[in-house]
């Protein structure tokens, strides 16, 4: 079987037997079988890049050419509807000497690490306890993504009435235990708490069913060799759990930190009439809404390019130190 | 002991058409490691459950009381009356039906064409060789780092050259292919579709169309159910791009929803959120009768990678 399909790949006569279709079936002349090979080789030879061709089409056209265009619009005075002026790196420059700039460099920062770091490190206690046999399985991990179907939106617009420093029923629980009205909007570290709260929200389900995902496909054996050389639960799964779902682990981290990194409509919504601004203090501005600012507010293009190419360059920083740690986390482990 | 045996239920029904070798993997290193769940595990369990759940649950106790009761603490439990008085005021302030319609619109088309040409570049990265398949591959997945954030500002030039803006168009053209599609095609199909099947079609003279549609769309089809839900949710969600391309007289459901929800004037809180619970209902109605099977799409193509 192989063989003789080898020998039809290599663009030779197909192999008797198999070859001869009904007649007419197709309208092709049954005579011309040296047509048809050639025919037949180019199928085979160009049908793959025809088969790519729409993502990679639509990645050139929407994707890698906004992208260049970005950079080179970065390096120009534009304004909306208007002409580029070409001024160098002036936009950097005044980037550089905004404090608004680095303050949302910062807020990204800090509002990147308290949503992605809890909410992974809980992703993985999830997956560790819906790997257990349990009642109910099906509804648990079906309850916990249900979050997943709410959009930014809708749970942006919900979560701001839980947090409301007035009448939110969060402050009222905090008020129980003595926690006197926390400002969940006025105050910096709050306001963050509150949004990385939507975030974690929406985003542990998820991840736990990927780690869970991940745990289910680690060999029993090293489970049992563990038991049997006396390791607890909790040292089975610090030594066996973790290190087989490193890859898995570091496949969540990367998107997570990519998705951090572009924070855009959970602080815009949570802020209400200020939100773009990120607060009345730019309190909660990120990256991505400050340059949704300088653009569409403000009307000032190239800066908002500048902006969009400063955080592509913090996410290739931000790679290349990722997989520098995976590659010695690799070394470390012997391969 | 008899719980041990049984299979694993997570995988979903669906998982039946990949080949056995995986399905058996998965449920040995599943059962080794079927502890019992002790009270513990359930507790943690059930406050996640809580934790879940309870944000939507009172999204429709919110949506069905007045502002006033909102506002008034202690914060109701339980559902009021006033959803029907509240659902007429967020028709009133915003084309919802509209809203509707057009978020099916865009998140149908995206999710229809996501659906096939990923299932076409999957199929040709899965099983088919060609020069420089491994690099293209690459790209692929490299691609999925870039934000859109880098890519909106000439997309709106573009649009607004073309006199796009706040059409629909501008934001079904951008998304007709997703790179996330095409590995999860791609991962589905290396395992799903036996190179045997293909040969044979080959072998009988069928021309490559042929064998795209009599042998990979069917083997390919329950993926292709999932990538297209997983797509859908994706889509009826997106934000950051219609938010900019579109306008409130011509919004997606979630453009709709940020227009509800900002503006300086007097808010009323339960009117926004009854707009939220609009807007995620039908999602959630897909989630209740389709949630297995998202389960399991989702996890689906993250084992290897």
């Amino acid at each position: 079987m192989a063989t003789s399909v080898r020998a039809t790949s290599d663009g030779g006569p197909p192999p008797s037997g198999t070859a001869p279709r009904p007649p007419g079936r197709r309208g092709a002349p049954a005579s011309s079988s040296g047509w048809r090979s050639r025919l037949y080789r180019l199928d085979t030879k160009a049908s793959p890049y025809a088969y790519i061709a729409p993502f990679f089409l639509c990645f050139a056209a929407f994707g890698l050419f906004p992208l260049i265009y970005t950079g080179w619009l970065s390096l120009n005075e534009v304004q909306l509807g208007g002409h580029a002026k070409w001024v160098g790196f002036d936009n950097y420059t005044s980037l550089w000497d905004n404090e608004f700039f680095w303050k949302a460099l910062r807020n990204t920062f800090t509002l990147g690490v308290i949503s992605t770091v809890p909410q992974l490190l809980m992703a993985l206690g999830l997956a560790h306890l819906l790997n257990y046999r349990l009642r109910a399985r099906g509804f648990f991990r079906v309850a916990i993504l249900a979050p997943y179907a709410t959009s930014i939106a809708a749970a942006s617009l919900v979560f701001v009435q839980l947090f409301n420093p007035d009448y939110g029923m969060i402050n009222q629980l905090l008020g129980h235990v003595g926690v006197d009205h926390v400002q969940w909007a006025s105050s910096k570290w709050p306001a963050q708490i509150a949004i990385s709260t939507i975030v974690t929200w929406r985003w542990t389900g998820y991840n736990a069913l990927i780690y869970l995902a991940a745990m289910q496909a680690v060999s029993a054996d090293l489970y049992e060799a563990a038991a049997l050389d006396g390791a607890s639960r909790w040292r089975q799964f610090i030594s066996v759990t973790i290190p087989s779902i490193r890859p898995t682990i570091f496949f969540t981290i990367i998107v997570s930190t990519i998705g951090a990194t572009q924070l855009f409509g959970e602080p815009l919504i949570y802020g209400g009439g200020v939100g773009v601004t990120g607060g009345t203090d730019h309190q909660y501005q990120t990256l991505s809404l400050y340059m949704y600012d300088k653009g569409w507010q403000v009307g000032e293009l190239g800066q908002a390019s500048a902006v969009a190419w400063v955080m592509l360059l913090i996410l290739l920083l931000i790679g290349a130190v990722q997989l520098l740690v995976i590659r010695s986390n690799r070394r470390k482990l012997g391969g | 002991m008899a719980q041990l045996t049984e299979p694993v239920a997570y995988p979903g029904p669906r998982h039946s058409s990949t080949p056995q070798r995986r399905t058996r993997r998965l449920r040995a290193g599943g059962a080794g490691q079927q502890n019992k769940g002790g009270p513990l595990a359930y507790l943690f369990l059930i406050v996640a459950t809580l934790v879940s759940l309870f944000p939507l649950y009172w999204t429709v106790v919110a949506a069905s009381r007045t502002d006033t009761e909102l506002v008034t603490p202690p914060t109701p439990l339980l559902p009021g009356s006033h959803l029907i008085d509240n659902l007429k005021i967020v028709w009133d302030q915003v084309d919802m039906t509209k809203a509707l319609i057009n978020s099916t619109i865009v998140a149908g088309c995206v999710a229809l064409s996501t659906v096939l040409f990923s299932t076409l570049a999957g199929f040709a990265f899965a099983k088919l060789r060609f020069r420089g398949r491994n690099a293209l591959l690459t790209i692929v997945v490299a691609t999925m780092t870039i934000p859109p954030q880098l890519t909106v500002i000439p997309l709106y030039q573009i649009i607004t050259n073309v006199g796009w803006v706040g059409h629909l168009q501008s934001v079904i053209l951008p998304s007709l292919v997703a790179a996330f599609g095409v590995f999860f095609m791609r991962q589905f199909l290396s395992e799903a579709l036996p190179i045997e099947l293909i040969e044979a079609a080959r072998v009988d003279g069928a021309h490559s169309l042929r064998i795209i549609w009599h042998v990979v769309f069917p083997v390919a089809r329950p993926a292709m159910a999932v990538l297209g839900m997983l797509v859908f949710v994706q889509s009826w969600n997106d934000f950051f791009w219609p938010f900019i391309a579109l306008s409130q007289q011509n919004p997606t459901v979630q453009v709709a929803l940020a227009g509800v929800g900002s503006g300086n004037h007097q808010i009323d809180h339960a009117v926004v959120v009854c707009a939220a619970l609009v807007a995620t209902l039908p999602l959630l109605l897909v989630f209740a009768v389709l949630g297995r099977q998202i389960v399991s799409g989702i996890t689906a193509g993250a084992v290897k990678s």
